[in-house]
């Protein structure tokens, strides 16, 4: 098996096997970097001095038996809105382009602690704005499944790159669903966690009430193996939950007879492709094979989520993004006084989409409006929860519905349409509404060749139980012909 | 004439005397190179997040239970928007709907001297912003403005209160009992001059027999009490000659310009912005418990108001005197350290505010600075009040305490202070006396009772003034009456 194919557990094994090192491991996914992602575009910046560095550490470890843990030495990727310190970290902005931070995310610090290498900071929507990385500052990224497709977003390059074998596994965020909507489009596992269970210090903020930090990997054992890691309670972020973390990769392939799984009616519509929809009853056929009770569910404020969404958001965001002004560091565009700085600065280095929302966001909370917008969104909120607890109480161990309506569409099909592209989050904005876990796993191709990923919702911190049911559901790993 | 009644509000902002900043762990002490007592969390630099000192809450629910204010077991924060470089996020984090404390309120005296409670509207915690050097004289007129952010981020409390007081006198008396009240909880070193406390005012007039509250104009740069009392005097003729002229008052910021004792507006209500106030969703609820509560309660000092009944009511010192102890934290802590060695209040006080004073005062130092210790200052006073030493003698040995530092009984001893209150080592000397001066004897006996002056002035010579005198006039009496 080529190096570059190779899942975690499989590399872990063959680094403990001697069967090649580190070094190794991380020169190949550097090479095919070099050969493939000209296509692909997943990468901002390739790290690929410090990623040698890295490895070489991890292999000098290795050899003195001092290994971290699984993720010693295998090569990564982060999205390039997770700070990790003396390399640029850009938010796909032209605002943070030459932006250095000097200080790890704790995410990224817990995985460089374990022995991670880092090959560098992958492509995104501006400022996690966006379903499908068109709005990156630096050009889209593209679908290894076909070119001419986008790989959802805002997490794009994410996914991209362990669609392409371009790194193992990458760190994401999502906030409406970034990280599960690529994972959709390209093929791959991509897991959000309760909100609070991973830090979200050093993850620059697009809602912070919504951003949580994800993963994309091959399967759901590499996956929740990244998870046990990353997650936990950090002292620098006060709402990350204090809730012990488990040994989640333990729970995959696990049997899964008796479970409930309920599949609520209002995310099945006319709305959603067809073939999703076959695959979503092939999935319940499936799991009722294995063991599991399957029943229809209803969340009946599911349709309020959207909109409620896009006024949190954008609110969250509209105060979060204030403080690119030009006066502290990255982008200044010179004027004659201050306010006409910060006006050129903010007009030059953010891209429409990013306009947009501040703008639809300071609308929201302005005076005369807030009651109207802002308030009556933490009270829908707070419904969307109640749909879920409710749902949970009942004992159902997870829920099963579609990750977006459609498969990979193609670049361009929607950046004239902003409405069309924010329908794109109607299957996963919920769950962020609801500070819920949600792991979205590889299930089939459709018949034009596109991944169909399927989205398993659990109960608060019950992450191990959606690994279990993801893990018996998920396809044999769906690879991308990039003919090369 | 129309007759004008004043309304005056006051808001004060108290930076709180913690070791670190309210979010992170950069110092909060001042005079630091710029940008120096700073980091990514207090730069606001992108992804950072802040975290709760809770040093900050702890201090702060400390001031409301001092301003008799009810402490909420539940508050929140909220981000207050605005444009300015000296803010590093570009939002202030604040408290707005939930803050930590409401409805307290501090007693003063009115006009009439009577008893008057001038309410607390809520205290809210909050983060200072940084510091603008402009190169010019403002921001608008100059070339460039440097910013220094080791001020950003330090706890305030920010108090509010309702618009209770009625004149100039007020609404400074209120400032200082607040100060004052802060300086005893030890929450804030409350100096106006440094902006430790800063005060705006809101003031509105109205015609007498009218209830409708006039249009309010705030005041600002107001750097001590004195600048406070006059921007009000000042802003009081303002208003009312431009009422008299049937003038509308305008809503409005104005600033007070010490140098020419005036008030000018700075911005109006137009521009006042819009702060799109909102939950601050990278902090938790603070949750005060009974447990947490109880442990504030418990730090909690005596206060201003209870020490003043103390002096007066169980110590009998003087109003006046009493007044003047507790105005000033450092002599009164002082006063109450003596008045455990000496157990004379009258004593203790007349010293501290008699010769403790005058030595402070020639040497141009604060009490704070004070280089006398409590014990050996209170053991001097004991001596004097047993007779072990005398007036004059006390007077001269706390002085040479106060500049060499030295203790109390080595400078007797250097100096042979010790006075002679023991009578039978006086009764020798009497009796010597009275053989040796047969005419003064017989002058007192006929009735010349200035002989005695002359007897008691030769027992004080024969023991180079250390006999005590008290003694010297009992045993003399007693021999001359026998």
């Amino acid at each position: 098996m080529p190096i570059t194919d190779m899942t975690i557990r499989d590399m872990a094994q063959a680094l403990e096997a001697k069967q090649f090192s580190a070094e190794e491991a991380t020169r190949a996914h550097l090479e095919r970097i070099a050969r493939v992602d000209e296509k692909i575009h997943a990468f901002i910046s390739v790290t690929a001095e410090q990623a040698i560095a890295a490895a070489q550490a991890a292999d000098q470890r290795r050899a003195k038996g001092e290994v971290r843990s699984p993720l010693d030495g295998v090569p990564m990727a982060l999205k390039d809105i997770i700070c990790a310190k003396g390399t640029h970290t850009t938010c796909a902005s032209k605002m943070l382009e030459s932006y250095v931070p000097p200080y790890n995310a704790t995410c990224w610090q817990r995985l460089e602690d374990a022995g991670a290498v880092l090959l560098g900071k992958v492509n995104m929507d501006e400022f996690a704005m966006g379903s499908s990385t068109e709005s990156s500052a630096f050009g889209p990224t593209r679908n290894p499944f076909d070119l001419d497709c986008v790989p959802g977003g805002s997490s794009g390059g994410s996914a991209a790159a362990v669609a392409a074998d371009l790194a193992v596994y990458s760190l994401g965020t999502d906030t409406g669903g970034s990280v599960r909507q690529p994972a959709h489009f390209c093929g791959v596992v991509g897991i959000k966690p309760t909100y609070g269970r991973i830090s979200r210090f050093g993850v620059v903020p697009y809602a912070s009430s919504l951003d949580q930090v994800g993963i994309l990997a091959k399967t759901c054992y590499d996956a929740a193996t990244v998870l046990e890691i990353v997650a936990g309670k950090d002292k620098m972020d006060s709402t990350s939950a204090p809730y012990p973390v488990k040994a989640y990769n333990q729970f995959c392939d696990s049997d899964i007879s008796g479970m409930r799984i309920g599949v609520p009616k209002e995310f099945i519509s006319d709305a959603i492709d067809v073939e999703i929809r076959q695959q979503l009853e092939e999935a319940v056929t499936q799991l009722r094979a294995l063991g599991a009770q399957v029943e229809d569910v209803s969340l009946p404020h599911t349709a309020y989520a959207l909109p409620a969404y896009y006024v949190l958001a954008t609110a969250e965001a509209s105060s979060n993004l204030a403080r690119y002004d030009g006066v502290r560091y990255g982008l200044r565009v010179p004027a004659g006084n201050m306010r006409d700085m910060f006006v050129a600065t903010r007009n030059a280095g953010f891209g429409t989409e990013v306009k947009r929302r501040i703008m639809l966001g300071t609308y929201a909370l302005s005076s005369g409006y807030y009651d109207a917008y802002y308030n009556k969104t933490l009270q829908v909120r707070t419904l969307i929860k109640q749909d879920y607890d409710t749902i949970f109480a009942q004992g159902f161990d997870c829920l099963l519905t579609p990750t977006a309506p459609t498969t990979a569409f193609k670049l361009g099909a929607h950046t004239s349409d902003p409405l069309t592209m924010y329908m794109q989050d109607i299957c996963t904005v919920p769950i962020n509404m609801a500070g819920l876990p949600a792991l979205v796993v590889p299930y089939a191709l459709s018949s034009q060749g596109l991944p169909i990923g399927l989205q398993l919702i659990g109960s608060g911190f019950a992450e191990e139980k959606l690994l279990a049911v993801g893990s018996r559901l998920e396809s044999v790993r769906l690879l991308p012909d990039l003919d090369e | 004439m129309t007759k004008y009644l004043t309304t005056i509000g006051l808001e004060f902002h108290a930076e709180l005397k913690t070791k670190t900043k309210i979010f992170c762990s950069c110092p909060t002490e001042s005079g630091g190179a710029p940008n120096t007592h700073v980091c990514p969390v207090c730069l606001g630099l992108p992804g950072v997040l802040p975290v709760l000192n809770k040093a900050v809450v702890e201090l702060a629910a400390k001031a409301g239970m001092a301003l008799n204010c009810e402490v909420a077991r539940f508050s929140k924060f909220d981000r207050k928007n605005y444009f300015y470089p000296d803010l590093p996020k570009n939002y202030q984090v604040t408290q707005y709907p939930l803050p930590i404390c409401r409805n307290g309120y501090i007693e003063i005296k009115d006009a009439q001297g009577q008893a008057k409670k001038v309410r607390i509207n809520r205290i809210h915690m909050e983060e200072d912003a940084g510091k603008l050097v402009h190169s010019g004289s403002s921001l608008s007129d100059s070339s460039y403005s440097l910013p220094d952010y080791n001020r950003a981020a330090v706890p305030l409390i920010e108090i509010v209160s309702e618009p209770d007081m009625c004149s100039a006198e007020e609404a400074r008396a209120f400032g200082e009992m607040l100060r004052l009240i802060l300086l005893y909880c030890d929450v804030s070193d409350v100096k106006m001059e440094q902006g430790s406390l800063r005060c705006d005012v809101n003031i509105s007039l109205r015609p007498e027999g009218t209830d409708e509250l006039g249009v309010k104009v705030e005041i600002k740069n107001l750097n001590s009490f004195r600048a406070v009392y006059n921007a009000i005097k000042y802003e009081e003729e303002r208003q009312a000659d431009m009422l008299d002229c049937g003038e509308p008052i305008v809503q409005e910021t104005r600033l007070w310009d010490e140098q020419s004792g005036e008030t000018r507006s700075m911005r109006s209500k137009e521009d006042a912005h819009d702060y799109r106030y909102f939950p601050e969703p990278d902090l938790v609820p603070v949750v005060l418990d009974d447990e947490w509560m109880e442990h504030i309660a418990a730090s909690l000092p005596e206060l201003p108001a209870a020490r003043l009944c103390r002096l007066t009511e169980q110590l009998g010192v003087g109003e006046k005197e009493a007044q003047q102890i507790v105005q000033n934290p450092p002599l009164a802590h002082f006063f109450d350290a003596l008045y455990d060695e000496v157990k004379d209040a009258k004593m203790v006080s007349n010293w501290l505010l008699g010769d403790v004073s005058r030595l402070l005062n020639d040497s141009g130092m604060e009490f704070s600075a004070l280089p006398l210790d409590a014990v050996d200052t209170g053991h001097l006073l004991s001596l004097l009040k047993q007779g072990a030493i005398n007036q004059a003698s006390a007077k001269q040995v706390l002085e040479e305490m106060f500049t060499t530092g030295n203790k109390a009984d080595d400078i007797i001893a250097a100096r042979g202070f010790a006075q002679i209150s023991d009578s039978s080592a006086l009764e020798g000397i009497v009796a010597q006396i009275l053989a040796d001066n047969p005419q003064p004897v017989a002058d007192y006996l006929a009735g010349k009772k200035a002989a005695f002056g002359f007897l008691m002035g030769q027992a004080m010579k024969q023991t180079k003034g250390q006999a005590n005198p008290a003694v010297v006039k009992e045993l003399l009496t007693k021999a001359l009456e026998a």
